[in-house]
């Protein structure tokens, strides 16, 4: 026994040893991983159970943050409603864009490829392009939009789109889709291409006999690494909206009709520094999204088993 | 052969057909907002009001560029301060990144040292929420570390961006072959050399892919709680504060967002199939 466990600690420290090169090579990265991304998840998981205020912890409160985020703050349901409603909108919908396009683009030929490739992924990094909406949406007759129903006569008088409640949430969502084929996007490409061609010619023998079939017996199973991944990038990024909606609408929107949690936070945190509340938002909001993401990570597991 | 039966199987024109035509309409809807902003953009001001509006111009001017030039020369801080601000912390914070996040991704991927899986593992899971949900963490970090005020606030966390290690590490792995490594080793080069004459070549598109999401990501930051003093803010922010102006700025407007869009729209053209091919090693594997 005292002969194998020596043999293992030294072993140990050899292994360290030859990992030497490995640690040096990893280090600075993960020094600043841990400080910006790691150790604020503690330090926010933290706060949300004190009373901080940016300067000083008074009390240890529990989760009364907690309590007084589901019982006594009316605004946080309202944004925790719309951030589950934009989420389980766009998140799929942006997804199945994603994929469907990929798909579709790929099925052109090469030249042409590129190009279709670039018209949907161009406005994902336009930066602030997307207020162009505000433009094409504009609340008077100068707006595309508008001018164009008015003209049929559709409507007598313009629709303040980003400013009349029974609109906006349509129109964001809008807008949201309208950015949604990025990183996935390409992620759905690339595996698109990378599938063995000699599966579709094998399974033409087999007796599979369209696009259709070929996509959904062979072409789905294939990719299902790089459907987990798009997953990934489509919900965390579904969650965190809330930037593109206060340059649409402004901040706080008319009736709170598309604030989200995101923007509870930035209230909270940024302008009335109750940063142990604040904290807490943020946490409910990291919970959310770690838990979509890995519970769809164990349904697409399954898909294909 | 076998290619042409394989596509007289399941390749039918009328499909083809409906497919392209499904797709053209599609592309042209994503397209519309940026034709419409780059149509603005050359309108004189007459045309920017004429009801019903239209996309195509007749009397095309760059006047709208001017204007906005002139604009931000009057701002107090100089346009081209801003200009710097952007194009400095843009630079600084790509390059670290990808230095950085390839060293690391080789080291992950390929030296696998004690603890390294589980250290991957961390940063597949710290890509299920935005950065967003540190924010107040991170103000507090940053303003222990004294850098507020200070480009580095927002090259350092840049540097340690998870996406670009992910990429990068299922590029290396799948990319390079141990007994490449094993052989220059033999050879007795030193890990460090092996890193960057043969791994670093070999990934090259993975490194282009993480060069281009760095920079359209650092190109795009706007304002935020780190950089309080106007000379240090970025170009976006001064630009977004243009646009604030509202349809009364239409023409200038349109021109800053054609100025911000044109940069990373031609970088991912001239990109686009190095991208493409980070992307296929991109997969979540079990």
């Amino acid at each position: 026994m005292a002969v194998t466990e020596k043999i293992g600690f030294k072993s140990r420290l050899a292994m360290i040893k030859k990992d030497q090169v490995g640690y040096l090579f990893a280090l600075p990265y993960l020094i600043l991983f841990f400080t910006f991304t790691v150790l604020p998840i503690g330090i926010s998981i933290f706060f949300s159970l004190t009373d901080f205020n940016s300067i000083s912890i008074r009390n240890f409160v529990g989760f009364d943050n907690y309590i007084r985020l589901i019982l006594n703050d009316d605004i946080f349901i309202i944004a925790l409603k719309n951030t589950l409603i934009f989420a389980s909108i766009t998140g799929p919908i942006g997804y199945l864009l994603c994929f469907f396009f990929a798909w579709a683009v790929n099925e052109i030929r090469p030249k042409l490829r590129a190009f279709l490739t670039l018209c949907f992924y161009a406005p994902s990094i336009s930066g602030n392009a997307y207020l162009i909406w505000t433009l094409l949406f504009n609340g008077d007759s100068y707006g595309y939009v508008n001018s164009i129903l008015l003209k049929m006569g559709l409507i007598n008088s313009p629709i303040r789109y980003f400013h009349d409640p029974k609109y906006m949430m349509t129109i964001c969502i809008l807008v949201v889709l309208w950015l949604s084929l990025g990183t996935s996007f390409l992620v759905f490409i690339a595996g698109f291409q990378g599938i063995d061609k000699t599966l579709y010619e094998a399974a033409a023998v087999d007796g599979v006999r369209s696009r259709w079939q070929e996509l959904w017996y062979i072409t789905v199973p294939s990719m299902k690494p790089q459907m987990m991944f798009g997953a990934v990038m489509s919900i965390t990024s579904s969650f965190g909206i809330g930037d593109v909606l206060t340059g649409l609408v402004g901040f706080p929107s008319t009736q709170y009709a598309v604030h989200t949690i995101q923007h509870h936070l930035q209230d909270y945190g940024g302008a009335r520094f109750e940063m142990g509340y604040a904290s807490a938002i943020a946490t409910v909001l990291f919970a959310l999204m770690l838990g979509s993401n890995l519970l769809v990570q164990k349904m697409l597991s399954k898909v294909g088993e | 052969m076998n290619k042409v039966i394989h596509k007289k199987l399941n390749r039918s024109l009328g499909g083809s057909v409906v497919l392209f035509l499904i797709i053209g309409v599609f592309a042209f809807f994503m397209m519309i907002p940026l034709i419409y902003a780059i149509s603005n953009s050359l309108k004189p001001l007459n045309e920017l009001w004429i009801f019903p509006p239209r996309i195509i111009v007749s009397n095309p001017t760059l006047k709208n560029f001017n204007d906005l030039f002139n604009l931000m020369s009057d701002s107090w801080v100089p346009f081209s301060r801003y200009i710097f601000n952007t194009l400095f912390i843009s630079l600084c914070g790509t390059f670290g990144h990808v230095l950085l996040a390839s060293m690391c991704a080789y080291s992950l991927a390929k030296l696998r040292f004690y603890g390294s899986k589980t250290i991957f593992k961390i940063i597949v899971y710290s890509l299920m929420f935005s950065s967003s949900v540190t924010t107040i963490p991170n103000f507090l970090i940053i303003t222990k570390l004294n850098l507020i005020n200070n480009y580095l606030s927002i090259i350092l966390p840049a540097f340690a961006a998870p996406l670009g290690l992910y990429l990068m590490k299922q590029f290396m792995e799948s990319m390079i072959p141990d007994t490449l490594l094993e052989a220059a080793k033999i050879d007795g080069a030193s890990e460090w050399r092996i890193f960057f004459t043969i791994v670093m070549p070999i990934v090259r598109p993975a490194w282009l892919t993480l060069i281009i999401f760095s920079f359209q990501g650092l190109w795009n930051s706007g304002s935020n709680l780190y950089i309080q003093s106007e000379e240090l803010k970025t170009l976006n922010y001064a630009i977004s504060q243009i646009l604030a102006g509202g349809i009364a700025r239409a023409g200038v407007g349109s021109a800053s967002v054609v100025v911000m869009m044109v940069l990373p729209i031609l970088v991912f053209i001239f990109s686009q199939s190095n991208i493409v091919e980070t992307m296929s090693t991109s997969g979540i594997k079990e």
